[in-house]
């Protein structure tokens, strides 16, 4: 690990300002649980960390008003045993308790959380690694397209990487429309959680469309949009704390027996947490059968893409869909 | 909590700095020369004062390039000291104050073997940097017991044999303290759930379960 100059602001203000100065190689620091390890490797080299973990007002958890605001301090296990989140909202306090294990949920903050990078094992085989890595080194190749590539994604895959994106909390905040507030260089701004990720395309190693010293500084869910007819469910190798083969986030609207809206996003299998509009689209305006809810699983990856080693995603990612809507449903009062 | 002041920053401040002595470059807590010098005049004027916690950051401007100065309170000892930015809590507290419980498995966040507790919760110590226990409160295994009288969760591992080895044990009693303490004791389902991050190589997971089971009810709660 190469050193680094570590600043600790008081105020996102100071962060930012700091952030300015420092140029390119300058990281923002909260849990560290991504950049941290990722610094252990030599995978991330910044020349300058800021530890935002003592701006108080960043920690933040308000669940009184019509949309759910979480600073991006707040630490994950806070936010999944949140009183009202967890019962009001199931889907969010699901997808973090079903997040890495209570030690990380303790460190890790929900702003941060959304710029996880990939566990590809091919990227974190580190530089001077033997595995060439378009994400790590630009234009260097890919070594998991025609590898072991059991973990990739089916869906957003390119040419040049087909790196699964990590998340759980993601996966949830994005079905719900939720979105981020930023603080950078040209002031604040706000944006769809959607919109913070791209796809690979020809340029992996840009995940995020944050702004160079751009920081998170709050998540912002409609109330609405994530209801007690909610669930994520997510299939792993080993029934906890693991990354998830295949999960879904669903939330239901229901009219009388039928479903007024549903709300579906993907994750395990893309490169980017992924909403399934084929599949919501089929089953708005329908009454819910087990038949139904298998076809919407199906419909989610009509576009997917396998590799050599994980076409069962196909089918996993599929019934995993399935099973979430009826969970989903099932929590009718 | 408890705390047992036997154990921890006593003696010559040199010693703690003995990961380094002749600033060999290849190893990871390696400061040169003159920044061990440095270091060890830093210690050696603070280390054993008790200082004020709450203290805001002090921004030190006579530190090495690459260092930090941190206090903080570990196992209810006050610990000021001066360390490489990029220093690990873990390895602050085995290399530097030669707290040993915490161990070193993967060094990733990934196996628990390093768990502590930073402001009464448990986290990877591994993938904490150290500079982040400034002004906060550390917990090791060292720091559980009553002097002879061992914490509940101690005494309840012997009882139910639950290791083998041992490697993963004070990670794991770590772990098992806080999830009695948040509640998340209360069946043997939701103690599987919620120790799922501390892995043990031997699987000695059925004694584990059954001691935190038994400690929960003597911690009064679970």
């Amino acid at each position: 690990m190469q050193s680094f100059r570590l600043i600790r602001p008081r105020t996102a203000q100071e962060a930012v300002s700091a952030a300015a100065q420092g140029g390119a190689a300058s990281r923002f620091i909260a849990g560290g649980t991504t950049l941290y390890d990722l610094m252990k490797l030599n995978i991330e080299r910044p020349g300058q960390v800021i530890d935002i973990t003592g701006i108080g007002e960043l920690h933040r958890i308000e669940t009184a008003g019509e949309e759910l605001r979480f600073g991006a301090l707040a630490p994950m296990s806070a936010v999944a045993t949140d009183a009202v989140v967890s019962r009001d909202h199931p889907v969010l306090a699901e997808a973090l308790a079903k997040a890495a294990s209570q030690q990380l949920r303790n460190m890790a903050s929900v702003g941060g959380n959304l710029l996880q990078r990939t566990r590809c094992p091919y990227f974190r085989n580190g530089a001077g690694g033997v595995y060439p890595c378009n994400k790590r080194e630009p234009g260097s190749g890919c070594a998991a397209i025609g590898g072991l590539d059991r973990s990739q994604a089916v869906l957003g895959t390119s040419e040049a990487c087909t790196a699964v994106s990590p998340g759980d909390w993601p996966v949830a905040l994005v079905a719900v429309d939720a979105g981020i507030e930023l603080l950078g260089p040209n002031g604040p701004r706000s944006m769809p959680v959607d919109a913070l990720y791209r796809l690979p395309g020809e340029t992996p190693q840009h995940e995020f469309t944050l702004a160079p010293g751009e920081m998170i500084t709050a998540i912002t869910v409609p109330r609405r949009n994530a209801g007690r007819l909610s669930t994520y469910h997510k299939i792993r190798d080993r029934e906890s704390y693991a990354f998830a083969l295949a999960s879904a986030a669903v939330v239901l609207e229901l009219e009388g027996d039928r479903i007024a809206q549903a709300r579906v996003a993907l994750g395990g299998v893309a490169t980017r947490p992924w909403r399934a509009p084929a599949a919501e689209q089929m089953l708005a305006g329908q009454r819910l059968t087990p038949e139904l809810a298998l076809a919407a699983g199906h419909a989610a990856f009509r576009d997917a893409r396998a590799g050599h080693h994980n076409a069962f995603k196909l089918e996993l990612g599929a019934r995993t869909v399935a099973d979430a809507l009826i969970i989903a449903a099932e929590r009718r009062p | 909590m408890s705390r047992n002041d036997d154990i921890s920053a006593k003696g010559d401040p040199e010693d703690r700095n003995r990961a380094s002595p002749q600033g060999d470059s290849t190893d990871p807590l390696s400061l040169n020369r003159r920044a061990t010098l440095g270091i060890g005049a830093a210690m050696a004027s603070s280390a054993l004062s008790v200082v004020p916690l709450r203290a805001q950051s002090p921004q030190v401007t006579a530190l090495p390039e690459g260092t930090t100065a941190i206090r903080t309170l570990v196992n209810g000892r006050p610990v000021a000291v001066t360390i490489d930015v990029r220093t690990s809590l873990l390895d602050l507290l085995r290399e530097t104050l030669a707290l040993t419980g915490a161990k070193k498995g993967c060094d990733h966040g990934q196996c628990g073997a390093c768990t502590v507790h930073l402001d009464g919760r448990r986290v990877a110590s591994c993938l904490t940097l150290a500079a982040k226990a400034d002004g906060r409160e550390v917990l090791t295994i060292e720091g559980l017991s009553h002097g002879d009288a061992l914490h509940p969760m101690q005494q309840a591992f012997i009882d139910h044999d639950a290791l083998q080895c041992g490697y993963c044990t004070p990670g794991q009693i770590m772990a098992a303290v806080a999830c009695v303490a948040e509640g998340n004791a209360t069946s043997r389902e939701r103690i599987r759930e919620y120790m799922s991050g501390s892995i043990c190589r031997c699987g000695a997971y059925v004694g584990i379960v059954a001691a935190i089971e038994d400690a929960a009810s003597r911690m009064g709660r679970g």
